[in-house]
């Protein structure tokens, strides 16, 4: 029993173990969300994201520890969102032709976006840091984390709003869209990119690589004009 | 798998896979680079120009252009590319693993939080969806003769 715990503080203490859990913990619960059948409440982000957080407080494991060892996830996210280019280029006949629908619809998505969580917060209650750190939480974690700090938001607040949002445009956006009608896959991919980053793209290129390619160009194209828009929107409203 | 099987049965053709694979490995390194180096390049026009964006952001925009500059996109890049953007959501695991650091805030105003990140998540995405159908509609209206060339 000693001898198993000495090798558990060793262990605690090294990259691999969490890196371990984490990447195999999301394989797990793929598996898990592809024998459901897709079902929307077992996304395997959200799942993966519970069961971590319920192991690091049984474990009584700090954060910082935990974050030592998946960093080198985390750290992907750049590589991948440069890869964002390649599908994109692929849909330039679109693109082309669509150009001037596409900014309308991004520059009226960031829009609503934005000021649906000013007012739906603002009705519920939030205030302060609370309803700052909300404002970005549409697009991507390091365009919205910069965006927290500057307008006196909690970066590391921003990102956990971040997240929550994506796995729900995640989870709900395709079967909402699917019940109201809608069967365009470059209207399906775009919404979730604008509403819900890169959770949402993730979702949008398994229901097909065009829904996938316009999400990630929402994504990005929205990461943009929110830098613009939030500070624009909390300066002009002296929040 | 394949390759093993080949082996056993003793023909020329291990050799020739071989040499495939390594050179498709060689090839998965390379696209690696690229997009590593597109990042870096991103990073370092940001810090330069001063840009509100990430660097990946203006390595994405770069290797676009680049991309449709040349008219096609290589296949092992493609393959690379594929494989991250298909497992992009294990990439946001570690930072959604964050809440625990703000568990305390987050019960204290759960249902607010809640409605909001719901329900404007879901306004965001029936009206960006319906914006845009509504008017690429129009616009593939307006171009019948080429409309139904649409994502070849």
């Amino acid at each position: 029993m000693g001898r198993i715990s000495q090798i558990w503080v060793y262990l605690a203490e090294q990259p691999l173990l969490w890196l371990t859990i984490t990447v195999g913990l999301f394989w797990l619960a793929q598996q898990l969300y592809r024998a459901s059948g897709d079902f929307p409440l077992l996304n395997p982000v959200l799942v993966s994201v519970a069961v971590l957080v319920g192991v690091l407080m049984a474990t009584g494991t700090p954060y910082h520890a935990y974050f030592d060892g998946a960093q080198f996830i985390s750290f992907l996210l750049g590589p991948a969102t440069v890869a964002l280019a390649v599908p994109l280029a692929s849909q330039a006949v679109t693109l082309r032709r669509h150009w001037l629908s596409i900014t309308i619809a991004l520059s009226v998505g960031s829009i609503t976006a934005i000021a649906s969580a000013l007012a739906i917060g603002w009705a519920t209650g939030l205030q302060g840091e609370m309803l700052l750190s909300m404002l970005p939480k549409s697009v991507t974690t390091p365009i919205a984390m910069g965006i927290s700090d500057q307008i006196g938001g909690l970066p590391s607040l921003t990102a956990v709003f971040v997240i929550l949002t994506g796995i729900v445009g995640a989870a709900i956006g395709i079967p909402l869209l699917r019940g109201l009608g809608m069967r365009d896959a470059v209207a399906k991919g775009f919404a979730l990119g604008v509403a819900s980053h890169g959770i949402g793209t993730a979702r949008a290129f398994e229901h097909s690589e065009e829904a996938g390619a316009f999400s990630g160009l929402a994504m990005g194209l929205n990461g943009a004009l929110t830098a613009i828009l939030v500070p624009l929107v909390v300066w002009l409203l002296g929040l | 798998m394949r390759s093993v099987q080949a082996f056993c049965h003793g023909s020329a053709q291990p050799l020739l896979h071989n040499t495939h694979e390594s050179q498709a490995a060689t090839l998965m390194i390379g696209s690696i680079a690229a997009l590593l180096i597109l990042q870096l390049i991103g990073t370092i026009v940001i810090r330069l120009t001063g840009i509100p964006l990430p660097g990946p952001v203006v390595g994405m925009l770069l290797l676009c252009a680049f991309l449709l500059w040349r008219g096609a996109t290589p296949d092992a890049l493609a393959g690379t590319t594929r494989g991250l953007l298909t497992n992009l959501g294990l990439l946001f695991v570690p930072a959604g693993v964050g809440i625990i650091t703000h568990l305390d805030a987050v019960a204290d105003q759960w249902l607010a939080l809640t409605l909001t990140l719901v329900a404007s998540a879901v306004i965001a995405i029936v009206v960006t969806a319906f914006t845009l159908r509504l008017l690429m509609g129009r616009a593939r209206h307006g171009a019948r003769p080429s409309a139904s060339g649409r994502g070849d």
